[in-house]
């Protein structure tokens, strides 16, 4: 459909009143549910101006929610680098004709996409050091964790972006002699890219997001900083747990409307994926769209 | 495998699981639930409810799940004082099933507005020609086809859910990864083992739940 004010009529006169009506009714309940939320938190005494009065202060951001935000680009920054080469090096794999490359590949990306990144950053933070005797950076944790995860989300997106082009393109890149590794890397990657970076911008936020599990391992990352650490200090912890939560939302907003801005770009490209093709959403990618099996061998 | 012949330990694991598909399940239910209010809300001509499905989908959809479970034991429960069960564990767990639900009920929604978005115009101007309210429209007509339309990528969420549910660990829930940290201390010469036996058992629950959702699709596809 491809709007949705396909779904009812342009209102009447007794639809424009009942409308009218329904508004006044639901934006009652709604201020009736943001009222009941604000007494609920001056019952508790959360509007107190000392809980608040932190943040207007320069040391809060430059002790505590700063160098958290840092840490936490830092972090999304190197895991975002590694998994796109991650990703890239898997999907090529699991594309190979060779089937001692491409079963190993295959299993690789199913079972990183199906473990808890919890799990994951669990394992390389508490047991890995057993094994190597020396211990184990948070920082690297998350990391391997986050690159581990969504490079094989990213995997089976690259895949399904180069199913997802014409056989054509292969097939003449084979036919004026170029070598299968060529056709890859000169005719397939670049547009599967192209025509799959939403879903991969998309993912970028889920990496993003997904950083604050470092809280879990100490990393001092935006959510240890910003919320714990902060709050412990002023006492303030819904306060900060809003202020942090406001930081997240516009950073990941950016992103998500730079997907969308690239998605609407893409479609007025000659290249794009036909709709009968089977390609992750961008709303499933975002939650690690584990299972979805996009295009077919 | 000396670690899983104890039977404490052995407790401890099956445990952990059970807790993770309570609070999958628990999740699963209020989410769908909530999500499919969500998206009728979204599609509806009335912008004050428009408005508000799409500020939740923003805010929740933005916001780290670890932040929001983290925010559900400290805001809610201990800044707050919201009680939702009168037994520690079992409040820690409500908590973790009220976090995860109103974060996946975002992704539910948008999964579902976009399956919404796969039928065709002409179904909904059919259901309306005859007369159809935008209630029944929504009901008869488009969701039980959009519902078809959408059964991988509500797999895909339900599957992110279930991996999502040990983030519930955090405030104290000994789920999985919990246990699985525990048993990693407490036994250093079989770290391997004991991450391959916890993280097998995801991979091998999610990995076929994953096709299964792919098959499903497929075989109650709307074919056009």
């Amino acid at each position: 459909m491809s709007s949705n004010t396909v779904l009812y009529d342009h209102p009447g006169p007794r639809a424009r009143v009942r409308n009218a009506v329904l508004t006044v009714v639901f934006s009652i309940a709604i201020a009736g549910l943001l009222w009941w939320i604000y007494s609920k938190f001056d019952e508790k005494g959360q509007w107190e101006a000392r809980l608040w009065e932190p943040f207007t202060e320069p040391t809060t951001w430059t002790q505590f929610i700063l160098p958290g935000l840092q840490q936490t680009l830092m972090a999304a920054a190197t895991g975002m680098v590694l998994s796109l080469v991650f990703g890239i090096v898997f999907a090529v794999g699991r594309l190979s004709d060779h089937r001692w490359v491409s079963i190993p590949a295959g299993v690789v990306v199913e079972f990183f996409r199906a473990v808890p990144l919890l799990l994951m950053i669990f394992f390389i933070f508490y047991g890995v050091p057993f094994l190597t005797q020396q211990p184990m950076s948070a920082f690297w944790s998350v990391v391997i964790g986050l690159t581990l995860y969504n490079g094989s989300v990213l995997a089976e997106a690259f895949r399904a972006g180069i199913h997802s082009l014409p056989r054509g393109q292969s097939e003449a890149a084979f036919a004026i002699g170029l070598r299968k590794g060529q056709v890859m890397q000169m005719i397939l990657i670049p547009q599967a890219a192209r025509a799959m970076l939403p879903v991969i911008v998309s993912q970028l936020v889920v990496l993003l997001k997904d950083t604050a599990l470092g809280y879990i391992v100490a990393f001092p990352e935006l959510l240890q900083r910003g919320v714990n650490d902060l709050g412990a200090n002023y006492g303030n912890i819904v306060a900060a747990a809003i202020v942090v939560a406001a930081i997240y939302i516009v950073i990941n907003s950016m992103l998500t409307m730079l997907a969308g801005w690239l998605d609407r770009r893409s479609k007025r490209r000659a290249y794009r994926i036909s709709k009968t093709t089977t390609v992750p959403m961008p709303a499933v990618a975002q939650v690690g769209g584990a299972g979805e099996k996009a295009g077919d061998d | 495998m000396h670690v899983f012949t104890d039977p404490v330990n052995l407790d401890a694991y099956l445990s952990g699981f059970l807790w993770i598909l309570k609070l999958t399940g628990a999740s699963a239910l209020f989410s769908l639930v909530i999500g499919v209010l969500l998206a009728a809300a979204r599609v509806s001509p009335i912008p004050v409810l428009r408005a508000f499905g799409a500020a939740w989908v923003n805010i929740f959809r933005n916001t780290p799940l670890t932040l929001i479970i983290f925010f559900c034991y400290f805001g809610l429960y201990t800044t707050l004082g919201l009680v939702l069960s009168d037994d520690l564990n079992l409040n820690n767990y409500w908590l973790g099933v009220l976090g995860l639900s109103v974060y996946t009920a975002a992704f539910v929604c948008e999964a579902i507005r976009s399956g919404i978005n796969t039928v065709n115009a002409g179904q909904a101007e059919a259901a309306r020609a005859i007369g159809l309210t935008f209630a029944q429209t929504l009901r008869i007509v488009i969701l039980p086809q959009a519902g078809r339309a959408v059964i991988a990528p509500l797999g895909s969420v339900l599957i992110a859910l279930c991996k999502n549910a040990t983030i519930v660990g955090t405030i104290g829930v000994m789920e999985s990864s919990n246990v699985m940290k525990d048993l990693i201390n407490e036994n250093g010469d079989a770290v391997i083992p004991i991450f391959l036996v916890f993280a097998g058992t995801f991979a091998a629950v999610l990995v076929p739940t994953g096709y299964f959702f792919g098959w499903l699709a497929n075989r109650l596809a709307v074919k056009r």
